[in-house]
């Protein structure tokens, strides 16, 4: 297969696992005829009909809380969400809904749903177009969250969200979906909780999620030109979370950076780096560093944009922190 | 229409059932043997009976935090009941949600949020599901009036109405959300008045009349089933109690909740039923008898079942999933 795209990779993936259950439904805002504000089910519509894939009014709520009543009473549903912002609109129905159900009813209700929605800076969308909220989500038991870093692991991993029957939170990143990349033919299925590593290296360990991978992997070639040999983990998933892949890694290079776009207070980097120090303190020989946005709302122009978001070079400054070569 | 005879029995005894029930709740309160806060719907019975009454057993319910009754109405045994209501192992959700979250798949009833609104989306999808997949069911999301001011309300209705699912949406107006009354939470009067911005048909019906409730709610169902839509239904009844035990309702007037008891349902039915001379004395109180004693032998069987497992907790919050690491 030639390289595909990020959202070549997500709409070829809905549509086998629509293809596969005839009971999957879509549903979200402009997802129809539109395609959805990214192209993601463009074509769909026009595959399956207008009772699989259901565009909805600008009704965040109605479309969270009816994906999950359906797939509480038997229907596997994929809920688009525009925007990460956007889910805060919903936050009832995945806070207190969603995630307590099946706990809540004893274990009795299976609920066979997807939320996708797409998160991320670096178009100038301005503060509510923009945030990174998975530490939102990761703080809420019940959900599951997957993030992918390319076209691959999208697919891999949206095939497992869907065949998983509990609320799984796939959050995609709106820079990603031009990307690039191989994906070999046939059917696969990564598993969660399996972190990747995106390039060995035995001197800093850079754990990253989402875009943040790719400007990771940047970083590293940087570095490597001055000599220093970077692993760059990819998470994947948040819950369930591989730490003992980190750990091998850790013990290993006994440096760590950790690398998120969400906001650096109260970011996933904190949760990972205390689990970190938690099991293998010993390892360490620095410090561990965190590199997230500044903490401020996302700002509207470039410049501005630019100085909020994480860059390639706060991640090489965090590495030669850890490294203790300034 | 003609309500037949063993349908307006079942009624009564499901009415009665609700009242000694909440009533042995407020008995059990005062010993300490109950964890929670309780939310009581005495004097509503005939809303919450009435309502499940026109329902099939293959039907979804969703109920209101007030809502034991219906969820007595939709066929949970009063053990599992009670077991919830004691927060023991053997209740329906096993310790986890308790008696905010009475449960049970198998009878329809998908359980209650005690974040108010958060059903009406939910009750939506169960529709949507029974649509897509064509199996009859008919949803009915029952909600109080204060619930009836969050967003989720005109979110799920309209989509519910563009899609003209089967699902009936009732509102219980007891006139009061904790110490706000209705007339101040709202410039209308009849909270059945707003299905008129979504096209669909809104009821406004005597929530103290049992089967007047019945009537108009089987009326909705059938026409939900028919593949017509939702309906609104507004039944206008009253708390007696408090927003929860313990609480002292202090803003409403101590007159208020005399003429509305005044106004019993269940003294009304069982009028009704005596003059239509399908009840009479002694065959009411064998009723009371037998109910009084499903109520003993729950609260029994609640008490003597074993709490859960503190190591409990971790568990059912994901179903098992094949494709996890196990790392």
């Amino acid at each position: 297969m030639p390289d595909v795209t990020f959202v070549e990779s997500l709409r070829m993936t809905l549509k086998e696992e629509m293809d596969r259950d005839p009971s999957l439904m879509l549903i979200g805002e402009d997802i129809g005829r539109y395609g959805g504000i990214f192209g993601v089910t463009k074509g769909l519509l026009e595959e399956f009909g207008p009772h699989r894939v259901r565009s909805t009014p600008i009704s965040e709520s109605a479309i969270i809380g009816s994906a999950l009543g359906a797939a509480m009473t038997g229907i596997r549903t994929v809920a688009e969400i525009m925007y990460v912002d956007f889910t805060t609109c919903a936050m009832d129905q995945i806070v207190n809904q969603v995630a307590k159900m099946r706990y809540m009813s004893g274990g009795k209700a299976k609920i066979p749903l997807v939320i996708r929605t797409q998160e991320g800076g670096g178009r100038g969308n301005a503060a509510q177009h923009s945030q990174s909220l998975e530490a939102l989500f990761l703080h809420i038991p019940g959900l599951k969250i997957v993030m992918p870093s390319t076209p691959y692991d999208a697919r891999g991993l949206l095939k497992t969200a869907i065949r998983d029957d509990n609320p799984v939170m796939f959050i995609e990143h709106k820079l990603l979906y031009a990307t690039k990349g191989f994906i070999p033919d046939g059917e696969f299925l990564i598993p969660f909780g399996q972190a990747d590593v995106k390039r060995k290296g035995k001197d800093v360990t850079v754990i990253a999620i989402s875009y943040m991978v790719m400007k990771a992997l940047r970083a590293a070639e940087r570095l490597a030109e001055e000599g220093v040999d970077v692993e760059v983990i990819d998470l994947r998933t948040l819950v369930p979370l591989d730490l003992e892949t980190l750990l091998q890694s850790v013990r290993k290079t006994n440096r760590v950076v950790i690398v998120h776009e969400g906001c650096r207070r109260g970011g996933i980097g904190a949760e990972i780096a205390s689990n970190i120090m938690e099991e293998a303190f010993d390892f360490l020989d620095a410090p561990i560093q965190r590199v997230g946005a500044l903490n401020v709302p996302i700002p509207f122009s470039e410049p501005l944009e630019n100085a909020v978001i994480p860059s390639e070079e706060e991640i090489v400054t965090a590495v030669k922190k850890v490294l203790y070569r300034t | 229409m003609k309500i037949p005879e063993e349908k307006l029995l079942w009624i009564y005894k499901k009415m009665l059932t609700q009242r000694m029930l909440e009533e042995k709740i407020l008995e059990l309160i005062p010993t300490g043997k109950l964890t929670g806060h309780f939310h009581l719907g005495i004097g509503e019975e005939a809303t919450f009976i009435g309502a499940c009454a026109a329902l099939e057993e293959r039907d979804y319910l969703l109920p209101t935090h007030r809502g034991l009754g219906c969820v007595i109405g939709k066929g949970i045994p009063l053990k599992k009941m009670m077991a919830d209501i004691y927060g023991k192992a053997t209740g329906t959700t096993k310790g986890k949600g308790g008696v905010l979250r009475i449960c049970d798949a198998g009878l329809g009833v998908l359980g209650l949020s005690a974040t108010l609104g958060g059903i009406f989306p939910i009750a939506m999808g169960a529709a949507l599901s029974s649509k897509l997949l064509n199996d009859g069911r008919v949803t009915l999301a029952i909600f109080g009036d204060g619930q009836s001011n969050r967003g989720t309300f005109h979110e799920a209705i309209n989509l519910a109405s563009i899609w003209k699912l089967p699902v009936v949406y009732l509102c219980e107006n007891n006139q009061y959300a904790i110490s706000t009354s209705q007339k101040k939470a709202m410039a209308i009067k009849n909270i059945a008045d707003r299905a008129i911005g979504y096209g669909i048909p809104g009821k406004v019906v005597d929530g103290n009349d049992a089967l007047a409730v019945y009537e108009i709610t089987l009326e909705a169902v059938n026409r939900a089933r028919a593949g017509k839509g939702p309906t609104l239904i507004e039944a206008k009844t009253y708390r007696w109690r408090p927003h929860f035990e313990g609480e002292g309702a202090s803003y409403r007037a101590p007159k208020e909740a005399e003429v509305w008891k005044k106004k019993c349902p269940i003294s009304r039915l069982r009028k009704r039923m005596i003059n239509l001379k399908l009840l009479n004395q002694l065959q009411d109180e064998k009723i009371k008898e037998e109910i009084a004693q499903e109520i003993d032998e729950a609260v029994k069987y609640a008490e003597e079942s074993p709490v859960p497992r503190p190591e409990d907790a971790l568990e059912d919050l994901f179903f098992p999933s094949v494709m996890e690491s196990s790392k």
